[in-house]
């Protein structure tokens, strides 16, 4: 398993590292998607620049009433931090479910969601908080929508030369709850389904929900007619099934060893309703 | 000299802490892949990419051309060396010729074509893709049931029916049996293929000396001697020209008990190129290329009478080889054969076996090799059979044990069991695990629909291997232990730990025997030029035979420092304790030092005795040792997604008189994951173009930390007659106990749904299609 050669660059600034991508080289953000894949020689890049020994790039911080993260924040960063786990616990509670402790130690938030596996944990709740994500080129900076961001398996938004630098969340009231619940592949730890739910009461009815649903399908989607279905309805136990049951409706699912697709689609289903369950209870 | 009270501390039965680890767990120790040379240069092999193909030309021209390139070898350059051998002697058997390299075909993804040698690892590996192979592929077959079928592929040409050996055993009358019976219970039980998947891939550096003419081989093996042998009439060399060293090995589970293509290849190698060359295995070569173990397909079919009493078994065993034999490949089957009737009072048997040969890498010994496959057939169908009876589990167990009153008890497959108790481990576990409250809430839970399982395994199994008759190389095993002229313990065994912990428990032994302190002792293994031959470790073998052999060497020389002690104290009387020879008579003692000063120093001998303090023994065991336990497991299982979840599991293992509790709780723990692995997660899934979709870390399964229950490990105590030790050895045990505790215990909770029967891996889709269908 030897990686076909390749030049190597850890830069001191963002500006850097920029120049070095806008002239070819590819980011390095915790490779753990992309280091095995150059060791089976999947991918060969000739010049990586690791975005990790970027200081300006590495945070969590609360500003104008979101939350802001660098990408290269680690699993662990966000799976420890207390202001997340205040003020966005869907994101440490997701971050936590990630892999195991080597992963969440070396992986980053950016190395996931620019990745765009189509198994990640983050992008289910990513969707379902409606991030918002910073891209970034020598040239340009934009902001993206989670549902422009993620095009399709291992396929985002991001141009040559670009790299997400921040990924930004909003900070919940205490009348939202949420959850990620996931079952994992065994070997991998990635989803097979993964379902993020958060919902949020008013008066006895629910007034807002989000469900981000990764591992079923292509790209990690929200599952609008099942958010929809819930909206003003009471959170009965009848209600979460009806509206849980819409969660896999049309979507063309994947099938491989570890789940074929009819039981990943069960399993979306009963995720999404336990999500929904669980998120609701979390409610202050 | 002097007279003293001696105060002696005993070690044997102690939880000492592994004296090995403080190397292991710091990074210190020396993997064949730590070791650096003067001119090293570095091998990577071609493999096939395909499962079955001829090859119609290689052109190696642009990798030789290639940067830092010293050359190339294919089968062509190979010619002169020997085949990769199977060590398995059979009256049916069809032996393919398993050469290093590929000539004229491959036969499995994997298969090595080439070898590119450069000067650095990176270089290789580049180079290695250079290399032009013109393939016709050719129709394969995966699949040990299709290979069988008329119209398969033929993965060899010369036999068409894909027959790699037969084998028949009878016992007793099995017609009578079948005839007498008031039920028969039958199943089809599939022991999915698994990847032995050491932490430590496999690794080869061989240094030739030409002034010398003599060849050092580095390789991560269970067996330095054997591969000594065998690789050195491979290559052409004098055995006594050929110094194999294990250096620290990183686990094998019987991986590593087998002499490999690569370890002749870099032999020769390092002799064309006069240079020392290393090869270090990638994950992926290990997932394909070295043996995979289990892969049955068996056909059960039990017959009983109405009251549980088992009559009689018949096996049909279809044995997935794979494309070739290895050094133990058709014997493994053979033991499944053999441990066929559990640890039941049946005396009526059948076996027939068909070894098939497939387009996969070889089938070979996997921990527990041919015994889980067998306890899991044996104790399914013990579980199946008490379903159509509607008897208790346990209950039939008890019924058809054999009693403890019949040992030594002769099997139906010749076997002589040494001694058992077989009610008792299991009698523990049902209290332990509080079995009657647990049935109670069980039927509880089910009148809610909620599905929850009590899997029991009894098993039995073969260790200590073995008497030499029984085994393809000779099953005794050596020991040599010598004292220093400072009087210090040096022991040299045969076997080969890389992971059982004798460095700790031969020095136990030794410490006792002699009454020195531990740290007074070094155990050494693995180097051919140190150690006098020995056979290896496998099939928890270790101590009971090669703890023996520590065992009698020190008697020896007991014996001997004794009468030097008795020289030196002018007396006729003496006591070996705590280090010292004392007088009984008058109390006055003389140290282990002083004896050994005197015996190298031999200005003075005692009668008929040589200078100096060693003994060598090679004992030869009478018997194998029969170790039992029983394993119960409590699951729950989600309803809606399948998921199963351990609530308890309970391990009572008898594996004889215990030297290191700590060390058997170890191995207990290291059994029971890899036994959960092939119950719930491990399977090597090759599609039908036999390629291995499950090849990597990110799609097979192994068991981790975090999905590990809580294992309760309780022990009985049957010490074995067979050896002075009583040990049994317990390497094994927790892989053959578990699975089908496990499955027992998931079918258990499913019974309601009328499931009889589920194969492995348990996955939770495959319960859910179970659950669905059944709704």
């Amino acid at each position: 398993m030897f990686a076909q050669k390749f030049e190597y660059t850890a830069p001191k600034t963002l500006d850097e590292a920029l120049h070095l991508l806008a002239n070819g080289a590819k980011p390095l953000a915790g490779g753990m998607s992309l280091i095995p894949m150059m060791k089976l020689r999947l991918a060969a890049p000739e010049h990586l620049v690791d975005l990790r020994a970027l200081k300006d790039l590495n945070y969590i911080r609360e500003a104008g009433g979101q939350l802001h993260i660098g990408a290269t924040a680690s699993h662990y960063d966000i799976e420890s931090s207390a202001l997340l786990r205040q003020k966005c616990p869907l994101l440490t509670e997701t971050a936590a479910a990630i892999g195991d402790v080597q992963v969440r130690n070396l992986g980053t938030i950016g190395g996931s969601v620019a990745h765009a596996d189509p198994a990640a944990d983050y992008p289910a709740a990513l969707q379902a908080l409606e991030a918002k994500f910073v891209l970034r080129s020598e040239k340009s900076e934009r902001t993206l929508s989670a549902a422009d961001l993620f095009v399709d398996a291992l396929t985002t938004a991001l141009q040559p030369g670009e790299i997400l630098s921040e990924v930004i969340v909003p900070i919940d009231d205490t009348r939202t709850g949420t959850s990620y619940l996931k079952m994992a592949q065994p070997a991998s730890g990635f989803a097979i389904v993964g379902v993020a739910a958060r919902v949020r009461q008013n008066a006895g009815k629910i007034s807002f929900v989000r469900i981000g649903v990764t591992g079923l399908s292509n790209r990690a989607y929200r599952a609008t007619a099942a958010e929809k279905a819930l909206e003003g309805k009471t959170g009965s136990a009848a209600d979460i099934q009806s509206a849980a049951a819409l969660v896999a409706r049309g979507v063309d699912a994947n099938s491989d060893l570890h789940a074929s697709a009819d039981y990943r689609k069960h399993l979306a289903v009963v995720h999404a309703a336990r999500a929904l369950k669980t998120a609701l209870s979390r409610i202050a | 000299m002097a007279t003293t009270t001696v105060k002696t501390e005993t070690f044997v039965g102690k939880r000492i802490r592994r004296r090995e680890d403080p190397r292991l767990i710091t990074g210190t120790a020396t993997y064949v892949e730590d070791i650096q040379m003067p001119g090293m240069h570095y091998a990577m092999i071609l493999r096939s990419p395909h499962a079955a193909a001829r090859i119609r030309s290689i052109n190696t021209k642009p990798a030789e051309a290639a940067p830092g390139v010293v050359c190339v070898f294919t089968g062509k350059d190979t010619k002169g060396v020997g085949v990769v051998p199977c060590g398995v002697a059979m009256p049916d058997l069809r032996v393919p010729q398993h050469t290093i390299l590929a000539t004229d075909r491959v036969y499995f993804v994997g298969h090595p074509v080439a070898v590119v040698v450069a000067r650095d690892r990176y270089l290789a590996r580049d180079a290695a893709d250079l290399i032009e192979v013109d393939y016709e592929v050719l129709p394969a077959v995966a699949d040990p049931e299709k290979a069988l079928a008329k119209g398969a592929p033929a993965v060899h040409p010369q036999w068409p029916d894909n027959i790699a050996f037969t084998y028949h055993q009878d016992g007793g009358n099995i017609d009578k049996a079948f005839a007498e019976a008031d039920v028969v219970v039958k199943q089809r039980i599939v022991s999915q293929r698994l990847v032995p998947m050491a932490m430590e891939t496999r690794g080869v550096v061989a240094e030739w000396r030409g002034a010398d003419r003599q060849l050092n081989l580095y390789t991560s093996t269970q067996i330095p001697h054997l591969v000594r042998t065998l690789v050195a009439g491979m290559l052409g060399l004098e055995e006594n020209r050929m110094r194999v060293i294990a250096p620290e090995v990183g686990g094998g589970f019987g991986s590593k008990l087998n002499v490999y293509a690569e370890e002749a290849l870099m032999g020769f190698v390092s002799t064309r190129i006069q240079k020392p060359v290393k090869w270090i295995e990638s994950r992926r070569e290990n997932f394909t290329c070295t043996i995979h173990g289990r892969g049955h397909v068996d056909y059960y079919e039990v017959a009983a009478k109405r009251d549980g009493t088992i009559l009689g078994i018949k096996l049909k065993l279809i044995q997935d080889v794979g494309a070739y034999h290895q050094l133990l490949t058709p014997l493994i089957p053979q033991l499944s054969v053999l441990m066929m009737p559990g640890i039941y009072n049946t005396q009526n048997i059948r076996a027939d076996i068909v070894g098939v040969f497939t387009n996969c890498v070889p089938t070979d010994a996997y921990r527990g090799a041919g015994r889980p496959e067998a306890t899991h057939g044996i104790e399914r169908m013990v579980d199946v059979l008490a379903a159509e009876l509607k008897m208790d589990p346990a209950e039939i167990r008890f019924k058809n044990f054999v009693t403890k009153d019949k040992f030594p008890y002769a099997t139906a497959t010749g076997l002589m069991y040494d001694s058992g108790d077989y009610a008792a481990p299991l009698r523990k576990a049902l209290d332990l695990v509080g079995y009657v409250k647990l049935r109670l809430e069980q039927a509880d839970l089910r009148k809610q629909r909620k599905y929850m399982g009590i899997g029991i395994s009894t098993y039995g199994e073969i260790c200590a291997i073995g008497p030499s008759p029984a085994t393809p190389a000779g099953g005794w095993e050596s020991a040599t232990v010598k004292i220093d002229p400072t009087g210090k313990v040096t022991i040299l065994t045969g076997t080969c730990p890389h992971g059982q912990g004798e460095e700790t428990t031969f020095a136990q032994i030794a410490a006792d025997e002699l009454g020195v302190g531990l740290d007074d002792i070094l155990v050494i293994r693995g180097d051919t030029a140190v150690v006098q031959y020995g056979i290896g470790t496998f099939g928890s073998r270790a101590t009971a035979v090669g703890g023996t052999a520590v065992y009698y060497a020190l008697q020896d020389l007991k014996a001997k420092i004794k009468k030097f002690g008795a020289m030196l104290l002018e007396s006729d009387d003496v006591t070996l304790i705590g280090g010292q020879v004392v007088d009984n008579k008058t109390g006055k003692s003389t140290t282990l030092q002083e004896i050994a000063r005197a015996s190298y120093r031999a200005l003075k001998l005692p009668p008929n005795t040589e200078p100096g303090l060693i003994a060598t023994r090679f004992w030869e065991p009478p018997n194998f040792t029969f170790p039992f336990g029983a394993h119960i497991v409590v699951t729950d299982i989600d309803g809606e997604t399948g998921q199963i979840k351990i609530r308890r599991y309970v391990a009572v293992d008898d594996c004889g008189n215990i030297l290191n509790p700590l060390i058997v709780d170890g191995q207990v723990h290291g059994g029971v994951a890899q036994g959960l692995g092939q119950a719930l997660w491990e399977q090597a899934v090759y599609d039908d173009d036999g390629q291995l979709t499950t090849g990597e870390l990110m799609d097979y399964a192994l068991p981790r930390a975090h999905l590990m229950p809580w294992i309760e490990s309780h022990h009985t105590c049957t010490p074995s007659p067979v050896n002075p030790l009583g040990v049994k050895g317990v390497g094994e045990a927790g892989t053959i106990g578990c699975s089908p505790a496990v499955v027992n215990s998931v079918v258990d909770a499913l019974a309601p749904l009328g499931v009889r029967h589920i194969d492995m891996p348990l996955t939770p889709e495959k319960i859910w299609k179970v659950l669905a269908a059944k709704h």
